[in-house]
């Protein structure tokens, strides 16, 4: 992203939090701010850019909201006026940052989880529907209507944006988790497409900083930036030369960023003398050690299965089942690991690409091979990526015809 | 609520058919959207210079060698499914194989079948 984005991007949200705040109506301030964005276009270069770029715009869009309310000619002219300028300082340099409990808002319980990721990177970031639509993989007119659904809501319910304190941790963890399902909308796009159709890493990243900033003492907060700096470090030694899918266990390290993985230990670091352990510190901690055995060598696979056994009791979500399921198979066996990929749900595991993934790995090494192969189709028919899929195909083409191995010896269990 | 999944290749797409690696992706994906129940139907379809086209202009039949529209993208096979929404449907349209070789899906929402 270059500096002018970045600044748009971080004065876009700071206005919009301010702005929408004061009025808990969002969909009415973001077409304020547009409004006072595009009078700053027009205006600032005949007439120069204002010493305070933000307090213009914040005072112009101000000025919008009261022009909009003045046009709907409601009776709550007076009210919208006096929401706005409530501890008015824009004219002065300095005005708060209210992102947080914008943030907060997007998380809420009466939002639709499905709707609090695109809902935060819109009000946020300011990105545009369609944008958002393409990388979460939603038509484009579903993820309009429900961004204006959730809106409407939040204006119409009159959803609040303080947080009680006994809610604080719980919608922290709404928030991140959002955040994190930004980030998985781009993990899975191996091959790095063009800007437009690519996930949302870089975003994700960006929130995640933001949220540690804003809630510094919230250790899950520097969990999540920490997980996500891990695994950006080894986005690109991902794909060879050739654009082939590389899995974690054969990739190049000296390919890994040797900057991302410092920060990333420095505030996982952080995070653990905090003292309270959550799910994403523990996803972090994973991915560390999965990093530390590739560069040594020696892979300690009895610390890891510990770290899956306290992530799958405090998080048992379907993903951590199924990567619980093999790291179980590393310490214990294969037939371990399968044991618990069967106990999972076949209505939740039917359409979950890594689950078959996993099955077909563990099927094949305790020599069930036609199971495998069926399993491996099930997983390259869910696979979006094509080098993923390529990868899986050559797997499963390198089974051969052979038939079952009898026994389950093959693989030293 | 069911979808028509309606595949659209390019001439290269249905050329290279014939490619072991396409044919195994292509039998794995069934295989999924149906082992996932969420299949209902469906076939791939043979080149579209093998279509026969009808209709009847002012009362008289008219029968016509080739597709009735001229694209660069041909109909090349179908999916009738049957999932909870519209982001299911897209989530198996973007695993259709076809689409990594240039092609296109259309999701297109089927109507209520009568009672």
């Amino acid at each position: 992203m270059d500096p002018a984005e970045l600044a748009a991007r971080a004065s876009y949200g700071r206005l919009l939090s301010i702005l929408a705040v004061r009025t808990h109506d969002l969909a009415g301030a973001e077409d304020a701010l547009a409004e006072a964005f595009l009078a700053a276009v027009t205006q600032w270069p005949s007439e120069g850019v204002p010493r305070n770029p933000e307090a213009w715009l914040l005072t112009a869009a101000r000025r919008k909201l009261v022009d909009a309310a003045r046009r709907r000619r409601t009776q709550d002219e007076k009210h919208v006026l006096l929401q706005v300028n409530v501890g008015d300082a824009a004219d002065g340099d300095f005005f708060g940052d209210e992102r947080l409990r914008l943030l907060f808002v997007c998380a809420h319980p009466a939002i639709d989880a499905a709707v609090r990721t695109p809902l935060m990177l819109q009000t946020v970031l300011g990105l545009d529907a369609a944008r958002i639509a393409t990388a979460l993989r939603v038509a484009p007119k579903t993820m309009g209507q429900r961004l204006w659904r959730a809106k409407t809501k939040i204006r119409d319910a009159r959803i609040s944006f303080d947080v009680p304190a006994e809610e604080l941790s719980a919608r922290s963890f709404a928030v991140l988790e959002a955040i994190y399902a930004a980030y998985g909308s781009g993990w899975e796009d191996v091959s790095g497409r063009a800007a437009a159709s690519r996930g949302l890493t870089e975003e994700a990243i960006w929130l995640a900083r933001l949220t540690v900033r804003l809630l510094p003492e919230e250790p899950e907060a520097r969990g999540l930036l920490a997980l996500m700096l891990y695994a950006e470090a080894r986005a690109e030694a991902r794909r060879g030369e050739d654009g082939a899918y590389i899995p974690l266990t054969e990739q190049d390290p000296s390919r890994w960023d040797p900057h991302r993985i410092a920060e990333a230990e420095a505030i996982l670091t952080e995070a653990a003398r905090m003292g309270r352990v959550g799910p994403l510190q523990l996803e972090a901690a994973i991915q560390s050690a999965h990093l530390d055995a590739r560069r040594s060598g020696a892979r300690d696979d009895r610390a890891l299965s510990l770290l899956y056994e306290a992530l799958v009791q405090m998080a048992p979500t379907l993903g951590v089942r199924v990567a619980h399921a093999v790291a179980v198979s590393k310490t214990e066996g294969p037939a371990r690991g399968l044991e618990r990929l069967d106990a999972i749900e076949p209505s939740r595991s039917d359409d979950y690409q890594p689950y078959w993934s996993a099955r077909a790995h563990l099927l094949e090494r305790i020599g069930r091979l036609d199971d495998a192969r069926d399993a491996y189709d099930r997983a390259i028919g869910l696979t979006e990526e094509d080098g993923v899929r390529r990868w899986l195909l050559a797997r499963k083409r390198a089974l051969g015809a052979t038939a079952d191995v009898s026994g389950a010896n093959r693989d030293g269990m | 609520m069911r979808y028509a999944l309606l595949v659209y290749e390019t001439e290269a797409c249905v050329k290279g058919r014939d490619d072991p690696e396409y044919q195994a992706a292509y039998t794995a994906y069934i295989k999924a959207i149906y082992g996932s129940g969420v299949a209902v139907g469906g076939s791939g379809l043979q080149d579209a210079a093998t279509t026969t086209t009808f209709r009847l202009v002012g009362g008289e039949r008219h029968i016509q060698d080739g597709p009735f529209a001229d694209t660069k993208e041909q109909l090349a096979g179908f999916f009738l499914i049957d999932v909870p929404n519209l982001d299911k449907a897209l989530e198996w349209a973007a695993r259709c194989p076809s689409t990594a070789r240039g092609g296109i899906v259309e999701v297109r929402p089927a109507l209520e079948q009568p009672q």
